[in-house]
């Protein structure tokens, strides 16, 4: 697998380029479908969470998606320059907590870290935040 | 084009809305709009047809959150049916089926409206 970035604008309507290009990359490097789908998933979440939260759907700014591989490890980072963070959203909530009380959004987060073998942030709004998601082959 | 659609029909009282294709953070309005003009319209008894669902996303699964209160108060639910092993994948990881009944085939959730009181 080659290295590769993509970089989108800030709308939702981008997000299926974004899975396409994450999920040929892990494809290529080796995951099966069902690993290909949670990667993929995951990336949307974190693109989600900064096109909502980060820009709040601002278009005119940009993030940028970029795979590596190194050995058995894929890694996805993930770049935003948004000032809108908020790091209290990293907690993850407590699912059964979560839904006896019928709320809504917050998954995000909870989502790719059951999906990944590793997340990792660093936050420094207004200049450069970084998401980076992390699966081991099997 | 569009990645998304929703298939709305009524049977037996009960509403169905087969969607297909991709359900994230660009499309979940669509769904969404669909939850409200049911609900507008007084209709609580809703099945969703899973069965060409390819993806979700937390923000499809947030419309499903968004309205189960409201249409359970009216004495009504929102029956999920004919999930890919992918998509119910999602809905277990968070720990969904808990919520909502889940079902293999569409018949059987519109059934379950009309079962009597035990």
């Amino acid at each position: 697998m080659k290295d590769g970035s993509i970089q989108i604008e800030s709308r939702t309507e981008r997000l299926i380029a974004v899975r396409e290009f994450v999920s040929a990359a892990a494809r290529s490097f080796g995951f099966n479908d069902e690993d290909v789908s949670k990667i993929a998933l995951a990336v949307d979440e974190a693109c989600t969470n900064i096109i909502k939260h980060a820009y709040q759907f601002d278009p005119k700014k940009t993030i940028k998606v970029a795979v590596a591989a190194e050995k058995r490890a894929f890694q996805v980072v993930i770049r935003d320059s948004g000032n809108q963070f908020n790091p209290a959203r990293l907690h993850s909530p407590d699912m059964k907590e979560y839904l006896s009380h019928y709320r809504r959004g917050g998954l995000g987060v909870y989502l790719m870290k059951s999906l990944m073998d590793k997340v990792e942030f660093d936050i420094a709004p207004g200049k450069l935040n970084e998401v980076r998601l992390t699966k081991y082959l099997p | 084009m569009s990645d998304f659609k929703i298939a709305s029909r009524e049977q037996e009282n009960v509403n169905v809305l087969a969607l297909k294709g991709y359900l994230d953070a660009h499309t979940a309005p669509k769904l969404e709009e669909a939850f409200q003009n049911l609900i507008a319209s007084q209709h609580f008894k809703i099945v969703v047809n899973c069965k060409d669902l390819s993806y979700i996303s937390s923000a499809g699964l947030g419309v499903f959150m968004a309205f189960i209160e409201d249409v359970r108060q009216n004495m009504g639910d929102i029956k999920l049916t004919n999930m890919s092993p992918k998509v119910y994948n999602v809905f277990d990881l968070l720990g969904f089926p808990l919520l909502y009944e889940i079902f293999k085939e569409e018949n059987e959730a519109i059934n379950r409206f009309f079962d009597k009181p035990k």
